[in-house]
């Protein structure tokens, strides 16, 4: 390969929505445009136009560029030309397409995460409709679902991404990749609104604090920026044994979630659908989480064919006190929704719980009594979710108050 | 080559159509049920048994023979049938002959075409075919909007072409129909033998009016074939092949359901909006295609049909593993069948009485008394574009490019409901636009466009748009449908086109709703 030719993206016969681009810088002449396009006729002119607006944004005047297109959104195109452009120039410079509106909404430490749905971060045609299934986050992957020789590119395509695309108020998370390649990567999402970092294979406090610490750095050179909540992964039998640790090792950390692949590796288990040789690992995130107020997440369940399987999965999930599971396919997020979901009964002490709010509140009265037991307003704010997720679900009406009864 | 734009008049949507194609003058689209036509149907001449062997064997030796028999000549329109799909090897074999025979400026009559007879494009090319009047998909579909077809092509409904035979809009003057089985006679049925496609329903209006009628079959069994789905009265010569179809290509041994999440979802909102506004009941009716989400809403229907404890009255197919397994645990009461699909569709269709055939007369016959189209509550179908007043696109691409055959989806419009489960783009190319390429259908007959993003209501259907309301379906108007696409996409550059015509679109009634021009290459 020439030091003066540069690629980024992918072609082949089962690519879509995205562009394979070669780009070579010629020293001298005009540059010329090559683009083959399976919608040419309609967006040929258009891609044409951004091509030439991010040369001229980093100032090439001669250059031969080749863009073979399956009907990639022009975020995606202008994320492989500047990532095989950077492969030619040195440049602090970014070419950002405007942060969608849609894109600006904030996140809270305490909102639900049943589903956490993973995206390969290099596959766009994956990312563009992830939103509508309507997962809780949506996690944007560098690590393990991007190969070696891809992650740079990733990075471009990850950043467009969490600027342009619409992810239908699902929480805007991206698994970094180990450091130190995960420096790299914190400098593409920092800046771009991404609201939880996903921290694989922490196996201590140190992890966390390293990840914090380059969040901050680029916080200062970035100011306006939303909180970033952290979640560490834990994937080994040393992240079990430092699972308190980890947990409280920063108050961004929000969730912690358990890989049950990599961990089983570890430890020298078979990985079995009925996860006994993980139970003890299992239980003591959970009870990490628990001890330091954060969520306790659930690893995927790997086999996407098999839906008894999952709801199987799921019941034992939440029995063992995980709060939600990862998803890698959207046809789980329902089903895993469904599965942590609040029963019959949770549903009717929530309502009786928060009605008795509300009436202590119209009475004026400091607190919260159900019949002779005081409420803790803990407990009131945990029914509340409970109710507020079986209105989301569509298992109550959001008007269920007018019609209870206590 | 297709024909000069000249003398284009506007029709009832606003369309510009020639006044004839083909050299023949054409009626423009008048409006839904607009235009009646006069007079009578379409007869062949009057046969007599005494031309006919008297121990009916109508056997010939070769294809060419048949052909050489039934009087082949230079100008002839000759007809073929689609139920081996693309697995065809018969019309690919017959323009072989026609070939070998000298026979030249032919206009080829098929009830839909497929990617194997890119085989036919040899023959678009010397002369022996002049155009064709059917579907022109893939190759053909590339090869006709690209203008390099001599005349200019015709596409049809189902409905619209047993309509145009009976009226006598185009006359017949050979048909060559395969059977997976058939006796010398000329009873056949596809219900058996290697090439078994099912039932023959749209070879019927060819076997009833053409001049000349071939069957061959690559099975023929001693009289008599039962049960026959094409009378053998109707037949003058039969004819015993090596194969005519390719039967993997014919049926698929089993068919599946879409895996891809963005369908099921499109596929769960329809069955979730039939739901909500209660369309789902006890002895409803409905249809469903075989393409992928369709066939993922029918599981969707069976899924809530459980839950409910109801069942329907009646399912049209084409049919599949799916319906056949809905009819057989009792959701179905009866399957009505235009083409099967799978082998266990044709499984069924021999073995079970409530597994019905039907043809284009029974279902879509638009010049008939009544058809069963309009009976059924809802229907579910796709398109390749939608625009702000619901008008859809089915045969080009936004490209301008022939791509699909128009098949039953007009005269489905029909159905009370009419759902179309579409992508709100495909590969960044929006589905829901300002204007389509080419209008197939009218707004007025389409009364829902279901996307992942959202679901929009045709205005006329106040009755769904308030059942709706009270549901937690994601209920936005058509307008703010096609902005979202072009939010995401970027407005796209209207498709380069000639002036030049290469192909017209015929409404259920004959008149013209819409013509194709070339796309500039």
């Amino acid at each position: 390969m020439s030091e003066n030719i540069a690629y980024a993206g992918n072609k082949g016969e089962n690519v879509r929505s995205d562009c394979f681009v070669t780009l070579e810088l010629t020293g001298t002449g005009c540059y010329g445009i090559d683009i083959q396009s399976k919608v040419q006729s309609l967006y040929g002119e258009s891609i044409r136009k951004l091509a030439e607006e991010i040369l001229r944004f980093f100032e090439i005047r001669h250059a031969r560029l080749q863009i073979e297109d399956t009907g990639a959104l022009p975020l995606v195109i202008a994320a492989r030309i500047e990532a095989a452009l950077k492969e030619l120039i040195d440049s602090d410079e970014e070419y950002l397409l405007p942060m969608s509106e849609e894109n600006k909404y904030v996140t809270d430490k305490e909102q639900f995460r049943f589903s956490r749905l993973y995206l390969p971060g290099n596959t766009p045609k994956m990312m563009i409709n992830a939103g509508i299934h309507q997962p809780n986050g949506i996690i944007l992957d560098l690590e393990d679902s991007v190969a070696p020789n891809k992650k740079r590119e990733a990075r471009f395509l990850v950043r467009n991404a969490l600027r342009g695309i619409n992810f239908y108020g699902a929480e805007r998370m991206v698994r970094i990749n180990r450091f130190p390649e995960g420096f790299k990567d914190l400098r593409y999402i920092v800046p771009h609104n991404v609201q939880v970092i996903l921290i694989p294979k922490c196996e201590g406090a140190e992890y966390v604090d390293e990840v914090e610490n380059e969040i901050h750095k680029i916080k200062e050179r970035n100011p306006a920026g939303n909180d970033i909540f952290l979640m560490p992964i834990i994937e080994s039998g040393r992240g079990v044994e430092n699972a308190f640790e980890i947990a409280t090792a920063s108050d961004k950390i929000v969730a912690m979630a358990i890989g049950l692949e990599d961990y089983t590796a570890d430890i020298g288990a078979q990985r079995t659908q009925s996860a006994y040789e993980s139970f003890y690992a299992r239980s003591r995130i959970v009870n990490a989480c628990r001890a330091a107020r954060i969520q306790p997440i659930d690893s995927v369940f790997s086999d996407v064919g098999d839906e008894d399987g999952l709801k199987a999965a799921v019941k034992e999930s939440k029995s063992l006190g995980f709060e939600g599971m990862g998803c890698i396919h959207p046809r789980q997020i329902r089903i895993i929704h469904r599965g942590f979901a609040p029963d019959e009964e949770e549903i009717e002490e929530a309502k009786k719980i928060v009605n008795a709010s509300y009436e202590s509140e119209e009475k004026g009265l400091g607190a919260v009594a159900l019949g002779t037991k005081m409420i803790d307003p803990p407990v009131v704010k945990r029914a509340q979710k409970t109710l507020d997720l079986a209105i989301f679900l569509g298992l109550i009406p959001e008007d269920w108050r007018d019609r209870f009864i206590s | 080559m297709g024909q000069p734009a000249d003398n284009l008049v506007k029709n009832a949507v606003g369309r510009y159509v020639p006044e004839k194609v083909n050299g023949k003058t054409v009626i423009p689209y008048q409006g839904v049920g607009r235009y009646k036509p006069e007079g009578q149907k379409h007869a062949p001449a009057i046969p007599s048994y005494a031309d006919y062997p008297s121990n009916g064997d109508k056997r010939v030796s070769s294809l060419k023979e048949a052909l050489e028999k039934a009087g082949i000549s230079d100008g002839m329109t000759i007809s073929t049938h689609h139920h081996f799909r693309n697995g065809d090897v018969l019309a690919n074999q017959l323009f072989d002959a026609i070939y070998e025979l000298g026979v030249k400026n032919l206009v080829w009559f098929p009830s839909a075409s497929f990617p194997c007879h890119e085989h036919l494009i040899r023959y678009l090319e010397d002369g022996t075919i002049d155009h064709i009047e059917g579907s022109m998909n893939g190759p053909l579909g590339k090869y006709t909007s690209e203008g390099k077809m001599k005349g200019t092509g015709v596409l049809r409904s189902h409905g619209g072409r047993y309509q145009a035979v009976q009226d006598g809009e185009v006359k017949i003057d050979i048909a060559v129909i395969g059977a997976g089985c058939a006796d010398p006679f000329g009873n056949s049925s596809g219900l058996y033998g290697p090439s078994a496609s099912g039932l023959l329903g749209f070879a019927l209006a060819d076997s009833q009016y053409a001049d000349k009628v071939i069957v061959a079959t690559d099975n023929m069994v001693e009289f008599p074939c039962i049960p026959w789905q094409i009378q053998g009265n109707y037949v003058d010569y039969t004819v015993e092949m090596d194969q005519i179809g390719i039967p993997e290509k014919i049926v698929s041994g089993t068919t599946r359901i879409t895996r891809s999440p963005d369908r099921l979802l499109l596929a769960e909102m329809t069955a979730d909006f039939c739901e909500a506004t209660g369309i789902l009941r006890d002895g409803f009716s409905f249809q469903s295609g075989a393409g992928g989400t369709s066939l993922a809403a029918a599981e969707f229907f069976a899924g809530k049909m459980r839950e409910k404890g109801i069942k329907a009255r009646f399912a049209r197919g084409g049919s599949n593993k799916y319906l056949v397994n809905m009819l057989e645990e009792g959701l179905v009461e009866y399957i009505l069948d235009g083409q099967t699909f799978d082998l266990e569709g044709i499984r069924s269709m021999r073995d079970n009485p409530n597994h019905v055939w039907t043809s284009p007369f029974t279902s879509y016959n638009y010049h008939g008394k009544g058809n069963f189209a309009g009976m059924v509550d809802v229907v579910i179908l796709g398109a390749t574009e939608v625009d702000v007043h619901f008008n859809a696109n089915v045969v080009t691409h936004s490209d301008g490019y022939l791509l699909h055959g128009i098949g039953g989806w007009q005269n489905c419009l029909f159905s009370k409901t009419v759902i179309l489960p579409v992508p709100l783009f495909r590969d960044r190319i929006p589905v829901v636009k300002d204007a389509v390429t080419t209008l197939c259908g009218p707004g007025e007959l389409i009364d829902v466009v279901v996307t992942e993003r959202g679901i929009a209501i045709n205005p006329r259907r106040t009755d769904l748009i308030e059942k709706a309301r009270h549901s937690r379906l994601p209920v936005k108007n058509i307008e703010e449908l096609k902005e979202e696409a072009e939010k995401i996409c970027g407005k796209p550059s209207a498709p380069e086109l000639e002036d030049e015509l290469v192909a017209a679109i015929k409404w259920v009634d004959g008149t013209v709703i819409d013509a194709v021009r070339k796309v500039k290459v």
